[in-house]
This record gives C-alpha cells, sequence and structure tokens, in this order.
C-alpha cells in the first residue's frame, strides 16, 4: 500500500512538474525566439471559412490567417513563415499561454476577464462582431424572441455559451444548450436536426451557413445578442511582442485610410504625404521601436495588403460570404476601425 | 532477578547493513524525494502562474458559472456556481458509469455463457459479436450509435408515439413522468416495504432450504411482495381518496416535446457504446473463467443428475468467480474512464463541464485538470476497493 501511494504521488508530482515547466515559458523573448525558430507560430481556427480555413493546397487562407501573415511579413519578410495551429475553443487560450503558439488569431472575443485573469493581452479588435442565431426557414420564426422552448446547438467554452444563457435568462425564456468541444460538430449537430438553432457570432454564422447540407433552407435571424469585439490576443509580459502585434494592425488600417494599397505601395514610397512617408518608414525610425526595420508596413502591405483588401478578399465581396463592411468601415466612412497614428 | 543470563542476540554486525534499517532509510528517501519534487514543482508552478499573471487558487468554484448544461441531476442554472456545475458534471459521469456497468455485467456474462454454448448458431453469433466489437476503437462506435443511429430519427415535430405518453425523436425519448407527492408516498412506502420483505423472505427461505431442503418459490413470492403490494396500496388510496400518481405526459410545443421525462440522445449513445464495448470484454472474461473451471466438476453434477442450468448456476460460476472479479473490476474502471468520451458526442460529463467549459471560462487549467485527476483516481480506487472486498468473500476458504 505504501509503494502504491508513493508510486501515486510520484506520478502526481511528475505530472506537476510538467505542468510547471510548461507554464514556464520566458516572457519578454518572443520576438527573439521567433527570429530563431525562423517562423511565427500562430494559433488558428480549426476551419472557418473565410477567417482561417486551409484551402485545396493545403495553404492556410482567411481573414485571420492573413494577420498572421502581416505579422510574419514585417518580422521576416516572408508571409510564408507561419507555422499555423489549429486550435478549438477550448483548447486556444491554454495553448497560448503555455507557449504553444506565439500569437492567437483566432476569431476570439476581448472581455475583461479573459485581458485580465488569463495571462493573456488583447492587442485590438480585427473584427467587430455580434453574436446571432440560425434557424430552418420551415420553422417559421422571424426573431430570437421566438425561440422559447427551442434547442440551441453551441460550442462550448465560448463567450458565445455564455451570451445564450444571459439571453434567454434575460428574456425569461426556456431553453435546451446542447454544447459540444468543435465548431465541426456543434454545426453537423444542427445540420442534421439535433438543435433548432445554432448560434455563434454572426460573421460565424455566415461562413457556417455555406457548409449546410442545404444552405437556403437557414435563416440568420435579425437579433444580435451581444458586442463581440474579436481580436489578436499574445501573452502577458512581452510588451515588445505586443507592440509588434498590435502596430501591424494599425499599420494595414492606416494604409487603407491613405489609400495605400498592395498593388500603389511601390509608387507611394515616392508619396509626398508625410503620413504615408512615416507609414512606409521614409521618414522617421518607428520599426525601430517594436524592434524591427523601418519598412516594418511596406512589406506588410506589399506582401498581404491594406485592411480593406484583406477584408473584401477573405469575407466581403471578394469572397463567397459577401459580409458587408458595416462596422468594420473605417471611422472615415461610418465604420468603428480606426488606426492610431504612426508618429 | 533472573539468574539465567539472557543469550546474546546474533551479533549482526554494523547497524548500516541491517536489512530492516536499510530498507527503512531507503523509504524515508524516497518519501523525502518525492515531498521535495511535488514542493518544488507547486511552488514552480505557482510563480510561474503569477509571474504570467494567470489567476490561480480554487476561489472561482464560488463564482457564477453563467453556462447553461441540459441533463442535470440537481438543479443547476446560469446563476449557479462553478462548483455546482462540477457537481453536475460529476454526477452525470456517475450516472453512466454506474448504469454502464450494471447493463455490461448482464450482457457480458450473458455473451460470454453464450459463447460456451453447445448450440453452435448460438457459438457463432456470440463470438462474431466479440470479434467485431472488440476490434473496433470505442470513439468510432459512440458516434456510429450518436450519428448514424439516434441522428436519423424522426424530427421533434414528428415524433414516434408508442402511447401512454412513451415519444421518440431525434432530441431524446420521452416518458411520462409520474408526479410524486401527498397520498403517493404511501405507494412508494409500500414499495419499499415490499423489497425489504422480498429480501427477507428471501433470506429465510435459503436457510430453511439449507437446514431442512424444502423449497419455496422464492421468485414468485418475490415478485409478488415487490409488486403486488405497491399495487393494493394503490388501488386502496385510489378508492378511497381519488388516484394518487399522477402523470405528466409530453406535450408537443412549437419546437420540442415539454414536460415529462426526457431521455437525452447523447445519454443513451455513450451509454449504449460504453455497455456494448465493455460487454465483448467482460464475455471474454467470463468465458476464461468458466474454462478454468476443471471440467471434473461439470461431470460431477453431471454424475449427481443436476440440470446443465443449474450446474452452471451452483457449481460452476461460483468456482470461476475467483478467475472473473480480477480483470472483470478492470473492465469495471475502463468503462468509467471511457466514459470521459463523452466530449466527442456532446454528453455533459464531468470531462466535458468541467474540463472544457469550466476550464475555458476560467482560464485556470491547472486546477481543473488535477480536480478532474483526482476525481478520476477516487472513482477508480472506491471501485477497486469495493471489487476487491467482493472478491475475498468468494475467495476459496483454504482449510
Amino acid at each position: 500500500m505504501t509503494r502504491q501511494i508513493a508510486s501515486m504521488a510520484l506520478g502526481l508530482g511528475v505530472g506537476l512538474l510538467g505542468a510547471a515547466l510548461a507554464t514556464g515559458a520566458s516572457a519578454q523573448q518572443t520576438l527573439a525566439n521567433v527570429k530563431q525558430k525562423g517562423f511565427v507560430q500562430c494559433g488558428s481556427n480549426t476551419g472557418l471559412a473565410g477567417f482561417g480555413v486551409p484551402d485545396a493546397k493545403g495553404e492556410w487562407t482567411g481573414f485571420d490567417v492573413d494577420y498572421c501573415r502581416a505579422v510574419a511579413a514585417a518580422v521576416f519578410n516572408d508571409p510564408k513563415k507561419v507555422r499555423f495551429i489549429p486550435l478549438s475553443s477550448k483548447d486556444r487560450f491554454t495553448a497560448l499561454q503555455s507557449g504553444e503558439v506565439d500569437l492567437l488569431v483566432r476569431n476570439s472575443t476581448a472581455t475583461m476577464s479573459r485581458d485580465t485573469a488569463l495571462g493573456i493581452t488583447f492587442t485590438g479588435v480585427n473584427y467587430y462582431d455580434g453574436q446571432g442565431f440560425m434557424v430552418r426557414k420551415k420553422l417559421g420564426v422571424s426573431s430570437a424572441k421566438e425561440l422559447s422552448g427551442a434547442s440551441v446547438c453551441t460550442q462550448q467554452g465560448t463567450t458565445t455559451e455564455l451570451n445564450l444563457a444571459d439571453f434567454f435568462r434575460r428574456n425569461n425564456l426556456k431553453y435546451e444548450v446542447v454544447a459540444f468541444a468543435s465548431s465541426d460538430e456543434t454545426f453537423k449537430a444542427y445540420d442534421t436536426g439535433r438543435c433548432d438553432a445554432f448560434t455563434t457570432d454572426s460573421s460565424g454564422l455566415y461562413a457556417e451557413r455555406l457548409r449546410a447540407s442545404a444552405p437556403d433552407d437557414h435563416i440568420v435571424l435579425p437579433e444580435i445578442i451581444s458586442k463581440e469585439p474579436l481580436g489578436p490576443s499574445v501573452r502577458k509580459g512581452d510588451a515588445q511582442w505586443a507592440d509588434i502585434v498590435k502596430w501591424v494592425g494599425y499599420a494595414m488600417l492606416n494604409a487603407e485610410e491613405n489609400g495605400v494599397t498592395q498593388a500603389n505601395v511601390d509608387q507611394m514610397l515616392k508619396s509626398d504625404n508625410p503620413e504615408v512617408k512615416r507609414l512606409l518608414g521614409t521618414e522617421g525610425k518607428f520599426g525601430e521601436g517594436i524592434g524591427l526595420t523601418n519598412d516594418w508596413a511596406y512589406r506588410v502591405v506589399k506582401l498581404v495588403g491594406n485592411y480593406g483588401e484583406s477584408f473584401e478578399r477573405n469575407v466581403g465581396q471578394g469572397s463567397p460570404l459577401k459580409i458587408k463592411r458595416g462596422l468594420n468601415a473605417l471611422w472615415t466612412q461610418g465604420g468603428l476601425q480606426y488606426g492610431i497614428p504612426v508618429r | 532477578m533472573s539468574t539465567i543470563a539472557q543469550a546474546a542476540p546474533p551479533s549482526r554486525g554494523s547497524v548500516l547493513y541491517d536489512p530492516k534499517i536499510r530498507g527503512a532509510a531507503y523509504q524515508i528517501l524516497l518519501v523525502v524525494v518525492v515531498a521535495f519534487l511535488i514542493y518544488s514543482a507547486s511552488v514552480n508552478a505557482i510563480d510561474n502562474l503569477r509571474a504570467a499573471k494567470i489567476a490561480s487558487g480554487f476561489g472561482f468554484l464560488e463564482n457564477t458559472s453563467g453556462f447553461d448544461v441540459n441533463q442535470t441531476l440537481v438543479s443547476y442554472g446560469a446563476t449557479s456556481t462553478y462548483g455546482r456545475a462540477f457537481v453536475v458534471g460529476l454526477l452525470n459521469t456517475l450516472l453512466v458509469a454506474a448504469i454502464g456497468i450494471v447493463l455490461a455485467t448482464f450482457l457480458g456474462f450473458f455473451i460470454g455463457v453464450a459463447r460456451l454454448s453447445p448450440n453452435w448458431i448460438v457459438a457463432r453469433v456470440a463470438t462474431a459479436y466479440v470479434e467485431l466489437i472488440r476490434n473496433l476503437p470505442l470513439l468510432l462506435q459512440l458516434l456510429f450509435w450518436y450519428i448514424a443511429v439516434l441522428r436519423p430519427l424522426p424530427d421533434a415535430r414528428n415524433s414516434v408515439s408508442f402511447g401512454l405518453g412513451f415519444f421518440l425523436n431525434n432530441r431524446g425519448m420521452y416518458l411520462p413522468r409520474p408526479l410524486i407527492d401527498g397520498d403517493a408516498w404511501y405507494v412508494v412506502i409500500a414499495l419499499g416495504i415490499g423489497v425489504v420483505a422480498a429480501l427477507a423472505f428471501g433470506g429465510w427461505a435459503h436457510r430453511r432450504q439449507m437446514t431442512t431442503g424444502t423449497q419455496y418459490p422464492v421468485v414468485r413470492t418475490g415478485a409478488l411482495l415487490i409488486l403486488g403490494l405497491p399495487a393494493l396500496v394503490w388501488i386502496l388510496t385510489g378508492i378511497t381518496a381519488g388516484n394518487p400518481i399522477a402523470f405528466e405526459i409530453p406535450e408537443q410545443t412549437r419546437f420540442n416535446l415539454r414536460g415529462g421525462l426526457q431521455v437525452f440522445p447523447e445519454f443513451v449513445a455513450l451509454t449504449l457504446g460504453l455497455v456494448i464495448y465493455t460487454a465483448a470484454f467482460i464475455a471474454e472474461v467470463v468465458r476464461a473463467g468458466i474454462l478454468a473451471v476443471s471440467k471434473g466438476q461439470t461431470e460431477a453434477a453431471d454424475a449427481l443428475g443436476l440440470r446443465s442450468a443449474t450446474t452452471l448456476k451452483l457449481v460452476v460460476i461460483p468456482q470461476a468467480m475467483r478467475v472473473i472479479t480480477p480483470p472483470l473490476t478492470s473492465q469495471y474502471l475502463n468503462l468509467t474512464k471511457n466514459s470521459s468520451l463523452a466530449v466527442a458526442i456532446g454528453y455533459p460529463d464531468l470531462v466535458q463541464v468541467f474540463m472544457g467549459t469550466v476550464l475555458n471560462q476560467t482560464g485556470q487549467a491547472i486546477e481543473c485538470v488535477a480536480i478532474t485527476m483526482a476525481v478520476y483516481l477516487a472513482i477508480s480506487l472506491i471501485t477497486s476497493a469495493v471489487m476487491n472486498s467482493y472478491n475475498r468473500r468468494m475467495a476459496m476458504v483454504e482449510r
């Protein structure tokens, strides 16, 4: 018996030790580590059309994927130096905490508890979203408030799961939640009739609807029941790496605002506009401030494109999703996307 | 006092070479090393968590969870705590494990005995069952039951009705729920008395047979006591005060059937999968146990003129149990641990609720994983302890 207890304790001890070492990934060196490895390890969705999904050739594409590629372009001058790690919603933050990924861009909602208690920092918002519902047309439902008594499929470990409970509690409606670990299983369960309604961020609803066995049989209900600011996140404690990730996003926004595109970025190098000059590094030494070379933003735009280009190509009019810019239009066009000036 | 010289103990030389002291020293050393490992790992983990600004400690168990779970054996809602969510997950795991163990044992014994049947067809069917089920991964089987068998059932608006308030659709099975209150408690109490009386009668009849050889119809009398007594009380209270037990019948609403008892398809798929899979292993254990009983025992029973069913029940199985019990315990533990595959089909067991949702909402991975590990360890050790004590009682008493 003593021996049993001892060996049990030993097992537990080794387990704990592993856990302790895993979380011991040192802060403050992410950029150096990334340079040494030669690629950025980016946590991505396991497959969400338009945001992060491997294509027929195994190349990752999507709006979130572009963000990772932009970071790689800024660091390595090569958008292909990214290794994508597909993560389910329930594993994503643990993967970031433990150092398995350097950067998480996986349509993750920034919330206060995630920003303060998980040891991670959200660097900004690359997509303003909100949660919605999808139902079958033949149910004849026109509002989420008519869903009393319905079964709702959702992915576990998400803000979606919490908003869902909030919504039904607030409106005093009954419902049955069926939670699955992966987005695939969740949608398949809805599609095959386990649930009356499927809920996720509305961008995800449009993306998932494309995968339905008969996409036209489903409608997205008009209600948006939550605020879902989706953004990239990094481990807390490495200010330099957080700055790089943050400013790559702002660079793409500023490029769009100033009309700098993938096609004209070379001509723009000769621009007289001081904002463009500072952005593209022909004036000032802004790149050095984040530990990169001064043409960092030039490379981002040249190799990946500006914010609007990435949006339209992946989720907007150039894609099957055809999502309108809406809240994600630039602030100059009535949206919320606002790049902090490079100066 | 004594004048007789004490015989000096044989010299053992230096204490360094005393095997007892040496052994003890090694044990102490091991314990110290293990304690140090645990201590330093914990300190390291706590330091690193603090440095990485990740919340730690067990205080989160008292925070409001904010999410819902469909199958709950205790009252639970989005305003309950994470601790309550843990209890919900734990009970769901225990439910599926308990039902699974009972059903797998029956099915396993049946298949195991059938495999040894002299009837060619029965034996071959049992063999085919074991070989097919044992060699397919459990996860695959769970997905099969869940997606291929239960999902294609009619949807909630076209439920299959079996009458009397029994319905079946792809959201589960719906049964009428008895509403127990007021006079209905008399019926429940009568049922309890019936069970106790039946057990007492069984014991008495057994002793009676041992001493005098007289047999009583134990099964019939027991059934009469267990079923007849509550039925009698039900009828009597029904005559005097109206029907004591009302049933809540599931009703069709806009989306789902509402009311009654709902058995979720996730639960059914998980239980089916675990029972069918584990039964194949138990069948092999049972077959091995029966074959381990020497043929002479059966022949002796035949010579005494016992029928083959009686031989199996009174001669072979009791001896086979000694061989069967230890590996059977392993199968019970496997079933319990395999129930964590629930995560693949959305059954809210401990792993799904606690290591899935709670871990993700709180981000406290180390605490959640440690608690979950401790729970499975505790369940397994308790199961082993119970089975070991049973095994000791069954063990051959050597004289």
